[in-house]
């Protein structure tokens, strides 16, 4: 029984990887109606930015508002360059520059930081973890940090005139601009934001998994899978799902089909899920437009 | 696409099949890719994709032969180093290989990169007699002299660490409970097979945990907690560095301390033992051919200062921190050796004799002691390892060497 | 032009892509330019799916892998044929196909690109599996002989190799033409651009939505099989997801909604990337990313869009 408690409080410290990049796929999605698939890397390449600064000298938090800083920019900048001139292209030819993105990101971040697995420090103090061993202390302070993301997250869509701004751009460009809401500076924020948020799960997942290029990779599958179970229209159903994703995972593997087949269950799962429930555990029905 | 005349394009087309033997001689030696002034060598490594972190190998190739041009090259030639990216592909590296044999006409393939890579263009390269060269893959099959003549090892392969493995937890722990986690493909397949090989029909009742992870997934913490919750007393770990520092970790973090085996492609101190921690790491047991161009028991080595010039002087921003280099410097000077031993006659049948006839020798960055050999009856360059365990800050290497 | 005229074209082109390469290509050239039509064919599924059908599948090389093992076991379990398997696989993949196409008519849009997305990641796993191992030859994969011509041709196994798989590409892109110009494609069209309306005039949408992916399937997997048969190799690490997303970049450089399109795709991720890799060996992936991002803004139809407006154009300047 000790077994299968250890298995779930991994699963979730796990799962809360995923969770906190599903999250901003949730965020760039309401933001822009977009599934980024460069989300990943772009987040890998802000955590470099981070361990750059960190060898630089500047403090751990220091660093970690600066890249927040960058990142935001980052996405801003990105938004008005590449993805804007793509506004009445068809929706196929966005994909296709975030595929272009992903490729970029991976090999340039290979290019200037070496393939080399760097660790990352944490801020949460590499003391003894706790419950016996299960979960160490960042895997308790990023939780926590998910968490906080997730609740600003949602007072953001929910409370704030911006976000409301926001989500009615992606949802209705043509009435929102109608009512004067200024679209491409909305979509451009959206990307920012969803920047900035990744580089806050990079920086919180690379503590774990190590730093390379590659380090988003597995990471973005079991995210996408997350945000997908939870509904892509719910922030609360991205973490949610991504720690689901965790837990199941780890059940799966340890003792129903073997680790060999683990993620193979966990996605008929999230199939069946869907079949059932199209819009996912929280996600709300789209309106399709006519 | 390139002009060419109906008669090259037809003879060339035809060399994969039957038409060859009838163009030329079987008995003649082939001279391709060999000019007064150059000698053409080809290499395939992935660049791009997942798997391009091997992309410094084909980067160091290009320094060292450059560095052995500007020294003056060989019997008085160039070497012209042609290597081109299949990003871990197999469509890509038979498309690759056939460009670098029938378009670039290369004299030979040098160190290509993988194992499904290499097994997809396996028999071209034998039915084509092109020596296929110290392949930068540990499986065991490249070892096959009499079915593949043209194809030729380099590293002690992962099923003979296994086994060595094997040996030495029978020995040490004659009653153990043993785990094994191992990646879900060839490479770490070759692990299971190695400690199957020792074990025989008790492996089931030894290994009474194996679990597997793929190359992809976030992290094998779930892994790790199930071995220990097995009860088990030994652990080996067939995995690259990136997971054996995520076991390392989670078992010391999880307070399970079994005499802890690690596959040797993770010995690296910078990818696998920093990253998990230095202390938690402690009494990890793996074996080494090469010296890690970390460990401080080396750090003055004449081997170490020449590579270190290399490196400096040739390749001034690579990490010397990685091991891959380390790997490519020593390979690549076997090849230099060969070509050195080849005289005046680069024809492939006769690279392809001197390559199986290497008398034994020490190549730069092996452990002291070890060798590289060959003969027309062993294509495994390198057959040696010896076994160390982490201490504090240092692999302590313990035993003798160990051949196979 | 006018219809015969075209016609008359298409076949003249067919006839000089059948003889040119033959005289003036190298081995490795007829090789890639067989590996061009497998790819034609695959990007051809996904153009269905997608273009035509309007439902983004992001794991279309699931279906590739299926059409290539399919060939592979077949030919080295079985002892059949090479041309053989193809029908076989035709027909696997389209079952697989219609199967997976009953969940994903209940998932629109984004939903049905990431389960399709996962279902591609699963593939190497499921290939891998013990259980299957004694036909997949698991992680080691399955060596395949070359086939000789048959006949007596004096053909080298290069040559007819491309000539057998121009000859089935040919055949398949007409029937995919016909496809698309019958109810079966009006209708899908139909229900891309105004779905309901479609479903209005009573056009039955799932199970046209379903047919698609079961002709998608159908096209990828014999695309497969003949890739397969080129490269003489499967394994599961040829499968990757990198594979779907090669797949999917063909599609949207062809041009997705055109079937000409995919044989511009196929051309494109045959050759870009040997062409980015010569720009800079330190980072190609990056430059085919540059490059796929200017495909984009520049002709974000597609190749086959960016040719059809400058052929309109052209007329328009003749008869105007």
């Amino acid at each position: 029984m000790e077994g299968v408690l250890h298995q779930i409080i991994s699963g979730i410290a796990t799962g809360s990887i995923y969770a906190s990049i599903s999250l901003a796929l949730v965020m760039i999605f309401l933001a822009t109606h977009h599934i980024n698939f460069a989300q990943g890397e772009m987040a890998m390449f802000s955590t470099y930015i981070a361990l750059t600064l960190i060898q630089a000298g500047v403090p751990y938090w220091g660093a970690f508002v600066l890249t927040l800083v960058f990142s935001f920019v980052g996405g801003l900048v990105m938004q008005r360059t590449l993805l804007e001139p793509l506004a009445r292209a068809p929706v196929l030819a966005s994909v296709g520059a975030f595929l272009g993105l992903l490729l970029i990101f991976n090999n340039i971040a290979g290019w200037l930081f070496t393939y080399t697995l760097q660790p990352f420090p944490t801020p949460f103090g590499t003391g003894a973890p706790i419950l016996g061993g299960m979960l160490s202390r960042h895997e308790l302070g990023s939780t926590a940090v998910t968490l906080v993301v997730l609740t600003a997250v949602w007072a953001f869509f929910r409370y704030t005139k911006l976000g409301l701004a926001l989500r009615g751009a992606a949802y209705n460009p043509v009435s929102s601009r109608l009512v004067g809401v200024p679209v491409a500076r909305m979509l451009a924020l959206g990307w920012g934001l969803a920047a900035a948020i990744g580089a806050i799960a990079g920086m919180m997942v690379a503590p774990i998994v190590f730093l390379d290029p590659n380090m988003m990779g597995g990471v973005l599958l079991y995210a996408f899978a997350g945000a997908l179970l939870g509904g892509i229209t719910s922030p609360l159903g991205a973490v949610v799902g991504g720690v689901l994703m965790g837990v199941i995972e780890n059940i799966a593997g340890a003792y129903v089909v073997g680790t060999e087949l683990k993620l193979t269950t966990a996605l008929v799962i999230i199939v069946v899920v869907l079949v059932v429930k199209p819009t996912g555990l929280f996600g709300k029905a789209l309106a399709s437009r006519v | 696409m390139k002009r060419r005349t109906l008669l090259a394009g037809l003879g060339l087309a035809g060399a994969g099949g039957l038409a060859m033997p009838a163009i030329r001689p079987a008995s003649a030696a082939t001279l391709v890719g060999v000019t007064k002034t150059e000698i053409k060598i080809g290499h395939i490594v992935p660049y791009s994709g997942n798997a391009s972190s091997y992309g410094v190998g084909g980067r160091s190739h290009s320094a060292f032969f450059k560095r052995v041009n500007d020294m003056g090259g060989v019997a008085g030639r160039r070497i012209n180093f042609i290597s081109l990216d299949d990003g871990y592909n197999p469509a890509k590296t038979v498309e690759q290989a056939r460009r670098l044999v029938e378009q670039e006409q290369v004299a030979f393939l040098f160190n290509p990169l993988g194992t499904p890579t290499n097994t997809a263009i396996h028999r071209y390269m034998n039915q084509r007699k092109v020596p296929h060269l110290f392949l930068a893959t540990s499986a065991d099959k490249w070892g096959d002299y009499k079915a593949f003549p043209w194809t030729i090892g380099y590293a002690p392969s992962y099923r003979t660490e296994a086994q060595i493995y094997g040996k030495y937890i029978k020995e040490q722990r004659p009653n153990a409970k043993a785990a094994l986690i191992y990646q879900n493909d060839d490479f770490g397949k070759d692990y299971l097979h190695g400690l199957q090989d020792v074990y025989g029909k008790d492996f089931d009742k030894v290994f009474t945990k194996v679990v597997t992870y793929e190359a992809s997934d976030a992290t094998v913490d779930s892994q790790v907690v199930t071995m220990k919750d097995s009860g088990a007393d030994v652990l080996v770990t067939g995995a690259i560095p990136k997971f054996s520092a995520q076991v390392i970790r989670k078992a010391f973090d999880i307070g399970w301390k079994p005499l802890h085996i690690m596959s040797n492609v993770s010995a690296s101190i910078a990818s696998t033992i920093t990253p998990a921690g230095p202390e938690k790491a402690e009494g990890v047991i793996t074996s080494q051919y090469l010296t890690d161009p970390t460990d401080p028991d080396f750090k003055d080595s004449a081997d170490m200062k020449e590579w270190r010039e290399f490196m400096a002087k040739y390749l001034p921003d690579g990490d010397v921190t990685d091991a891959n280099y380390v790997y490519a410097y020593s390979v690549a000077t076997l090849m230099h050796i060969v070509l050195k031993q080849c005289g005046d006659d680069f024809s492939r049948e006769n690279v392809m004799k001197q390559a199986s006839n290497i008398k034994p020798v020490a190549l730069p960055l092996l452990l002291p002691g070890m060798t590289a050999a060959t003969t027309p009856t062993d294509f495994r360059p390198l057959k040696q390892l010896q076994l160390a365990r982490w201490k504090t800050n240092t692999w302590e290497r313990f035993g003798n060497i160990i051949g196979a | 032009m006018t219809q015969t005229n075209s016609r008359i074209l298409l076949v003249l082109f067919v006839a000089a892509a059948a003889v040119v390469p033959l005289l003036f290509a190298t081995g490795y050239q007829l090789f890639q330019l067989t590996l061009v039509v497998a790819y034609a064919l695959s990007v051809l599924g996904k153009n269905l799916v997608t273009g035509y059908g309007g439902q983004v599948s992001l794991g279309q090389g699931a279906f590739y892998a299926v059409g290539a093992y399919t060939a592979a076991i077949l030919m080295e379990h079985f002892n059949v044929p090479y041309w053989a398997t193809l029908p076989v696989a035709a027909i696997t993949t389209g079952i697989v196909g219609l199967a997976l196409g009953l969940p994903a008519l209940r998932l629109g849009g984004l939903y049905l690109a990431l389960v399709t997305f996962a279902l591609a990641v699963a593939v190497p796993q499921l290939l891998k599996y013990k259980l299957f191992e004694d036909w997949t030859g698991g992680v080691q994969g399955i060596v395949l002989m070359k086939p000789d011509a048959p006949f007596g041709l004096p053909l080298d196994n290069d040559q007819w190799l491309y000539l057998f798989t121009l000859a089935v590409g040919v055949v398949l892109f007409i029937a995919a033409t016909n496809l698309v110009r019958s109810r079966v494609g009006l209708a899908l069209m139909a229900i891309r651009d105004q779905p309901l309306a479609a479903e209005a005039m009573g056009v039955e949408l799932s199970r046209y939505k379903t047919l698609t992916f079961g002709f998608g399937a159908l096209f990828t997997g014999v695309g497969g099989a003949l890739g397969a048969i080129a490269v003489g190799f499967v394994s599961p690490d040829s499968f990757s997801i990198a594979l779907s997303l090669t797949l999917f970049v063909g599609m949207v450089i062809g041009g997705a909604a055109s079937i000409s399109g995919a044989v511009y795709g196929a051309l494109f991720i045959v050759f870009m990337p040997n062409f980015a890799e010569q720009i800079s060996k330190a980072v190609p992936g990056a430059i085919f990313g540059v490059i796929l991002i200017l495909f984009m803004f520049f002709a974000p139809g597609g190749i086959a869009s960016v040719l059809a407006t400058q052929l309109r154009r052209l007329r328009a300047a003749r008869t105007g």
